[in-house]
């Protein structure tokens, strides 16, 4: 009973293969000439041109520059503002408290992916459409880095801090000292669903962009894909690689990594 | 020190709290109050208009297709979805030949862009040359415009989406399974039971609360999840894929009616919020989980 079937192993390699037949296409498009991005044929030649050909007609430099800013810069101020968050919610007691943390998981009913028009008028107001700023405001403040930070704050035992005030840390200190460091797989896990969800982000960069100066990799690629190419599969192709290969590789290279992450992030 | 304490606690949240006001709660009650009055146009400022965005709202054909769609398009997407992600996730937890290659490959399709994996459907989908049409036109099928087609079209959009998300969904199911005791297992052997009978009665009842968070986030996904929308469809042909995302997007952003935009906006957010409501209040108090 606990060793699978020959049948399910057939199964489970047939889905796999239907599941990445999509992606492998794509790399033999990308990788040879147009003549032979609809026909297959074993000996056809390798090719990087569809690449050069995509990367001069359109600004994809200036593309991954937005999207590696963007990604960085929400990242950076989603993981100070949660951490604060959090231990003021797992190590304080006050007035306000269970009305604040309430207030704070709003945000997990009404995501900023839906409130598009208001966001537009208030960034409109700020001064900032067309800005990577504008791109990540509404994500600064995390509801569910909060409550992750939170969850694992409140697990680490007291003694800890009790210890270190004994030895003359004041509050940050401690934040600093000991509970940054033993949440670290929390950090970790959350940084990787970040960084792909706002590598991947498009809805709102598409609305609140209208420039090659703030629009990041997603808007970009599909400025090009429907605007510019026509038909030419071969250089779109190539294209949509471009745009998803740092974050495939690196998913390549730290599955693992980001499978727990993943599921870290998704078990609350 | 109990009042230092207190200021202090607030201290800690109050950049969040203000970002979270300013982008979350202040436009969330705007919208509302918006969706009452009309969209500004040039000199003339918007005017209370009581509810004439939910009376153009009711008789909006196009409202009420992207209604339907949404309701077709979840309601296959969602099921599909979570069985897929079920059996990648028992077929992985086994010993199964190339374990590492198998979950590599489901798992993919979740890191990627749905923009860039959308162009690659398209190139997929596309009539006559594309992938699809190659391999249906081996078993003598007629040609078929998947994509420009409205019977086909929604069927496209949907199976997009599986693809995407079963290998998230996977996760959690694999997460699950591996905290299941080895010796349930041990046990249902001894008895003689078989695999299908180990699952439904022991594998599956302790599932529940994971299957219950994945179906959460699947419904919310069902009304979120448009970025292949764009590339694939535009809504078209005829609003054949249009969702309700998609249409508050022209609606706001390609028409500028920013007020029943808001209408429309009040309908998702409603739907969303019943969904989060209804898992904390309901799900919650039932399944035990952590």
């Amino acid at each position: 009973m606990n060793e699978p079937t020959k049948l399910d192993t057939f199964a489970a390699w047939l889905l796999a293969l239907l599941w990445i037949l999509p992606l492998v296409y794509a790399v033999w498009t990308a990788f040879h000439a147009p003549e032979y991005s609809t026909r297959f044929a074993l000996d056809a030649p390798l090719t990087l041109d569809n690449f050069r050909r995509a990367w001069e007609a359109a600004p994809f430099a200036r593309y991954f520059v937005n999207t590696i800013a963007l990604v960085t810069m929400i990242l950076a101020v989603q993981l100070v503002l949660a951490t604060l968050a959090a231990f003021a919610f797992a190590r304080y007691d006050f007035r306000g408290k269970d009305i604040a943390f309430a207030l704070v998981l709003v945000q997990l009913m009404i995501m900023p992916d839906i409130l598009l028009v208001e966001n537009y008028r208030t960034m409109a107001k700020l001064g900032l459409v067309d800005t990577l700023l504008a791109i990540g405001l509404p994500y600064f403040a995390s509801a569910f880095a909060i409550f992750l930070l939170r969850q694992t704050f409140m697990g680490i035992p007291k003694e800890l801090d009790e210890a270190a005030r004994v030895e003359g840390a004041n509050a940050m200190q401690i934040l600093w000292r000991v509970y940054v460091p033993i949440a670290r797989p929390v950090y970790t896990a959350f940084a990787l669903v970040s960084v792909s969800y706002h590598w991947n982000n498009f809805l709102w960069p598409l609305i609140i962009t209208n420039s090659v100066n703030a629009r990041p990799l997603t808007v970009g690629l599909q400025v090009f894909s429907s605007v510019d190419q026509g038909v030419d599969w071969s250089v779109i192709t190539a294209a949509t690689l471009m745009t998803s290969g740092p974050l495939l590789i690196a998913f390549l290279l730290f599955q693992r990594q980001f499978v727990q992450s993943f599921m870290r992030a998704g078990i609350k | 020190m109990k009042t230092r304490a207190w200021v202090h606690a607030w201290l800690l949240l109050a950049p969040a709290l203000v970002l979270l006001a300013t982008f979350t709660h202040w436009p969330a009650f705007a919208t509302f109050v918006d969706s009452f009055y009309s969209t500004p146009k040039g000199a003339r400022a918007a005017v209370w208009v009581g509810l004439e965005n939910y009376q153009t709202l009711w008789d909006d054909p196009v409202f009420w297709k992207a209604v339907r769609n949404n309701l077709i398009f979840a309601g296959a997407t969602i099921p599909l979805s979570i069985g897929l992600a079920l059996v990648m996730a028992l077929w992985v937890n086994e010993r199964i030949t190339g374990r590492a290659f198998l979950r590599m490959a489901y798992f993919t399709p979740t890191v990627l862009p749905m923009i860039a994996v959308a162009n690659i459907w398209l190139f997929f989908f596309t009539p006559q040359y594309g992938l699809l049409e190659q391999v249906l036109s081996l078993f003598g099928a007629k040609p078929h415009n998947w994509l420009g087609d409205p019977s086909t079209a929604l069927a496209c959009i949907t199976v997009v989406a599986v693809w995407k998300e079963a290998g998230f969904f996977m996760i959690f199911y694999l997460a699950a399974l591996q905290t299941l005791n080895p010796s349930l297992r041990e046990a249902a052997a001894i008895e003689g039971a078989s695999r299908w009978f180990f699952f439904r009665r022991v594998q599956w009842p302790l599932l529940m609360p994971t299957t219950l968070f994945v179906l959460v986030n699947a419904v919310i996904n069902g009304f979120r999840m448009v970025d292949h929308v764009f590339i694939l469809t535009r809504g078209g042909p005829d609003n054949a894929t249009i969702l309700l995302l998609y249409h508050l997007y022209e609606v706001g952003f390609k028409f500028w009616d920013t007020a029943y935009a808001s209408a429309i906006t009040v309908v998702l957010v409603a739907v969303l919020a019943s969904v989060s409501l209804f898992q904390f209040f309901v799900l919650d108090k039932r399944v035990h989980y952590k």
